[in-house]
């Protein structure tokens, strides 16, 4: 575990959350309490009933996943997205979900995500999360989310500075959110990542702020769901791999579940996100 | 403008351009005078070795490239096959070694996008890439900064451009510590009613540049490719390419919307020799001329001249003539992609390469003499001699629970896990068979049928034989197309050799060709593309001969595909193939096991019996498609135990062998044309009674967990022990 501290030394900050006042969010008290925060999304729809979910897939010059997003969200929802490209500020009206794909976006010359934070399209899709609209960011597409400011933290360099691309295990840490109600609490699942800058970082009230907002949707861990560093396959810290906006509606995460989603690549344990947001925004 | 002072042509200049006095000559004849400085390098270029193929075009005619679904053999920048329901598969392989070696993460990144622009020029979408590596020793001080730096620029392209990288091999030898090899392969599928060729026709049509600017890189980078490294090699750092993957991304998008219309008449890209090349080989092939307006180039730095802009090997760039008018659609997509996009000028019908530079002509040549008189050497050849056939009674025998793990983490055996798991394997969504087994298979997309694909060369083997070593690297990649369920259809070839002058060197060459020829008959396999890489030599010592075979082959139903991966505890491990008389004798020579666990790197290799070859091949790929066996590998470096523990390796599971006293030749002999397979239990008697002799029973599988192993003749090594011999090696070299 990290060895960081705010004052108080926890014994362990990654199964106990710091309650240090200075680590506490400004409007302070536990937001878990806050209905605001902990309304289940999930609701069962009649299928029947459910109007088709639209979906928008953001295409940046240098996205590369923009595709194997596409399928998966077709797969699911039975609707192909809307591929909106770059330049484009205005993004289509009654949007349920909007991806920001994987990939290099301009290259990640400067800074991985960088470029991508100031384009056209993401002044939509900042109106758009604003308005409560589902904002998914897959690997560079968190790295951009993370540029942008819609959630918080950086990716930086991964910890042995290589890039890597291999299955890795994570814990489900919460299934209060669109994006994970159909996983089960503490869940373990298989899911690939491919990246070379995926050490997630934030300074420490962010992080006692995002554990106290149950907003961690998944860390690292080793099959038996136990986190430790030989499973942290980049270093990020507190072993995050993906976080939650204060609104739960936009979640950025490193993994790619659109490249397990499909029993034919070797494993479906990235369908569950897919389908927690079919049901949650039908 | 810039003003030129053309330097006065001298013998020294003409030397340093790497003609000969003789082809020198043969300039002067058919220009009628001296040609100036921009001349002579296109005349350089276009005669290098890398260009003109003039050492070998008289072998590699004799290479088999036709068969009924080859729709585009040699001599294209890629070759295309049909796979069905109107596709193609369109691939080749192409070598960066000599810039690999001097700059490591360039040389291989540039690599990577020149296959990846031959590929997709043809209107492919690439859809995989693969890599053949050969190293020197683990322990030379080079290697490990060469390792390093290769992997990185691999997959700092591949990863880039979003093709996911599958597969390949990596050999090390102390003979490649001077001159490493960097083989790079890649896999398009194309419509098959929307190819793209780089004949020009129609004149008038405007010639048009697409992609980066060009600036002064890899000004001579295919002479560099035609000479011998020596102590100086250092300093031609600045002839490596430097490469841009996020363009090379936005060329690849921009091309194929640019192709699903229809205004291009011929597109090429410009590889080695650049805009000179390029033009150049457009205009030959459809017997036109052209005249090119230099200034027009889009460039990167002031101050450039013709000479420099016509020799430049600037990378993501292309060459394509259009249909009249059309200049504005095209324009357009590329605008939209952020490319440079300009009319340079236009096709002729003088035969001539016209080039002008703010009005003023600098070069006239005559396009076909100059593509007809390049030279074309038949270069004297010594063949091989042969080697003593090792008697497997004089070879050591060691306790296999000692050569076992010896050879699992054994340079050329061990885990390649560090290297791949640094290329994005998967992007794309369509790889079904990972790397780590016998071939890699993707999926054609929105389709249950798959394209198989695999690198293959055995080096030792050809050293040993050439023709033998020949016939083997392609018997090989058959052997693994065919382990995976694939019906093999076509390969690339890529011809690593030494100094063709010498005529040792030489022989292994044309050797290596007769192999390639053989083989590639017998197994009806024909090669549609390739690559020939001369003068691997640093201070006068060449590398191993390394004809390098990519081979692709289809899978018409996933569903029966095989993997190697144990599945199930009880069921029988088969070996097919063997021949009854060398079943318990086993070929040592050559093999792992002398040279590994012995020490000895000696002996004729392991011969090819193309037609056994052949039976026992349909045969199991037969037992595959019907989906009778359970997993499948092909039997090769190691021998046959050492294919059993990467199967039970794959599977996490063990095995218990009934093979009485095995002998070290019987256990690790590599005798071709082998594959161990499983059934389930309940099916092997009938299928030991259909294969007669061609079958025998080993073992059954069984064991996980902790304690799971391979056990024999109440001994065992513990699958443990072997997963951290095989998967520790390379990581500890690496450090």
């Amino acid at each position: 575990m990290s060895k960081i501290s705010c004052g108080v030394i926890h014994r362990d900050m990654l199964t106990r959350p710091c309650s240090s006042r200075a680590c506490q969010p400004s409007q302070g008290g536990d937001r878990r309490a806050d209905p605001r925060y902990t309304r289940r999304h999930s609701v069962s729809p009649d299928p029947s009933r459910a109007p088709p979910v639209k979906s928008a897939v953001i295409v940046f010059p240098g996205s590369n996943c923009d595709r194997d997003v596409a399928v998966s969200l077709e797969q699911t929802t039975g609707r192909p997205p809307v591929m909106h490209w770059h330049g484009d500020p205005d993004l289509p009206a009654d949007l349920d979900l909007i991806v920001v794909p994987g990939g290099f976006s301009y290259g990640d010359y400067l800074r991985c995500g960088a470029m991508a934070a100031h384009a056209a399209a993401m002044t939509g899709v900042r109106k758009a999360a604003e308005r409560g609209v589902a904002v998914l960011g897959i690997c560079n597409g968190f790295q951009v989310l993370c540029e942008a400011g819609l959630l918080p933290g950086a990716l930086i360099r991964n910890r042995d500075l290589r890039f890597v691309c291999k299955d890795v295990h994570l814990r489900v840490e919460t299934t209060d959110t669109i994006f994970t109600g159909h996983y089960a609490p503490g869940q373990v699942i298989r899911i690939p990542i491919a990246h070379h800058d995926g050490n997630y970082v934030a300074d420490l009230p962010t992080q006692c702020m995002l554990e106290d907002e149950d907003r961690i949707a998944f860390r690292y861990c080793d099959p038996g769901g136990k986190t430790t560093d030989a499973a942290n396959p980049n270093g990020s810290l507190d072993h995050i791999a993906g976080i939650l906006s204060e609104e739960r509606t936009v979640l950025g995460l490193m993994p790619h579940p659109e490249r397990l989603a499909d029993p034919r690549l070797g494993g479906t344990d990235g369908r569950p996100l897919f389908a927690s947001l079919l049901e949650a925004l039908s | 403008m810039t003003e030129i002072t053309p330097p006065k042509i001298t013998p020294q200049i003409i030397a340093e351009h790497g003609l000969t006095a003789e082809e020198y000559q043969r300039v002067l004849e058919i220009l009628g005078r001296d040609p100036n400085i921009t001349e002579l390098g296109i005349f350089s270029v276009m005669w290098s070795e890398h260009c003109s193929y003039k050492s070998s075009k008289k072998w590699l005619k004799t290479l088999p490239t036709s068969a009924p679904w080859v729709i585009q053999g040699p001599g294209e920048n890629a070759g295309v096959i049909d796979i069905g329901d109107g596709l193609t598969a369109v691939f080749k392989m192409e070598s960066h070694n000599h810039p690999s070696f001097i700059e490591p993460y360039q040389g291989a990144a540039t690599g990577v996008g020149g296959i990846l622009r031959d590929v997709f020029t043809m209107g492919a979408r690439p859809v995989a890439n693969l890599n053949a590596l050969r190293f020197g020793a683990p322990d030379h001080p080079r290697t490990r900064h060469l390792i390093s730096g290769v992997v990185a620029g691999i997959g700092g392209y591949g990863n880039c451009v979003g093709v996911p990288t599958v597969g390949g091999e990596v050999n090390f030898h102390p003979d490649y510590n001077g001159n490493i090899l960097v083989n790079a392969m890649t896999v398009g599928i194309a419509p098959a009613d929307r190819i793209f060729y780089s004949k020009a026709s129609g004149v008038g049509n405007p010639v048009v540049y697409v992609g980066s600017k060009t600036g002064r890189d890899g000004i001579h980078g295919a002479t560099m490719a035609s000479a011998e490294f020596n102590a100086d090699s250092e300093e031609k750092r600045p002839t490596v390419q430097v490469g841009d993957s996020f363009t090379e991304k936005l060329l690849i998008e921009a091309c194929l919307e640019l192709m699903a219309t229809d205004v291009i008449v011929a597109i090429q890209d410009m590889g080695a020799a650049g805009l000179t090349s390029s033009s150049f080989e457009m205009a030959s092939k459809g017997g036109l001329g052209v005249e090119l307006t230099l200034d027009r180039v889009p460039m990167r730095e002031e101050g450039m001249t013709p000479y420099e802009l016509m020799l430049s090997e600037s990378q993501e760039r292309m060459l394509m003539v259009l249909e009249p008018g059309k200049e504005p659609v095209a324009e357009a997509i590329f605008r939209k992609w952020g490319l440079d996009f300009a009319v340079i000028g236009h096709l002729t019908d003088t035969g001539r390469m016209v080039l002008t530079w703010y009005g003023e002509t600098v070069a006239d040549l005559p396009i076909d003499p100059l593509a007809e008189a390049a030279p074309e050497y038949d270069r004297p050849w010594e063949p091989t001699p042969p080697q003593a056939v090792v008697a497997a009674a004089d070879v050591p025998e060691v306790p296999w629970t000692e050569a076992l793990p010896a050879l699992m983490g054994s340079p050329d055996v061990a885990s390649r896990r560090w290297i791949w798991e640094q290329y994005d394997h998967m992007v794309m969504g369509d790889t079904v068979q990972r790397p780590g087994g016998d071939a890699a298979v993707v999926r054609i997309h929105g389709s249950e049928r798959g394209l198989a694909m695999t690198t293959d060369c055995t080096p030792r083997y050809v050293r040993a034989d050439p023709v033998m070593g020949g016939r083997q690297a392609v018997a090989e990649a058959w052997r693994n197309l065919t382990a995976a369920g694939a019906r093999p259809l076509a390969v690339t070839d890529n011809m690593n050799f030494g100094n063709p002058e010498k005529p040792l060197i030489m022989g292994q060459f044309v050797g290596a060709c007769q192999g390639l020829a053989e083989a590639c008959r017998a197994l009806d396999f024909p090669v549609v593309s390739g690559n020939v890489s001369l003068y691997n030599e640093t201070e006068g010592r060449a590398i191993p001969p390394t004809p390098t075979i990519g081979g692709v082959g289809v899978i018409d139903d996933l569903d029966r595909m095989a993997t190697v991966a144990f599945k199930a505890p009880g069921e029988a491990i088969v070996v097919i193939g063997e021949r009854p008389d060398t079943r318990e004798s086993g070929w040592l020579g050559q093999s792992l096991y002398l040279r590994e666990v012995c020490g000895r790197e000696e002996g004729a290799p392991p011969p090819v019996d193309l037609e056994h070859e052949r039976r026992v091949g349909d045969l199991v790929r037969g037992l595959i498609q019907t989906g009778r066996v359970t997993a499948c590998h092909d039997v090769s470096d190691g021998g046959l135990l050492v294919a059993v523990a990467e199967m039970a390796l794959a599977g996490d599971m063990g095995a218990t062998l009934t093979l009485a006293a095995p002998s070290a030749a019987a256990l690790f002999g590599e005798d071709q044309g082998r594959y161990v397979v499983t059934v389930p239990a309940d099916a092997v008697t009938g299928l030991l009674a259909e294969l007669g002799a061609l079958a025998r029973h080993i073992g059954e599988t069984g064991g996980t967990g902790p304690d799971a192993a391979i056990t024999m003749g109440g001994a065992e090594v513990t699958l443990a022990d072997l997963r951290a011999a095989h998967e520790g090696w390379l990581p500890g070299v690496m450090g």
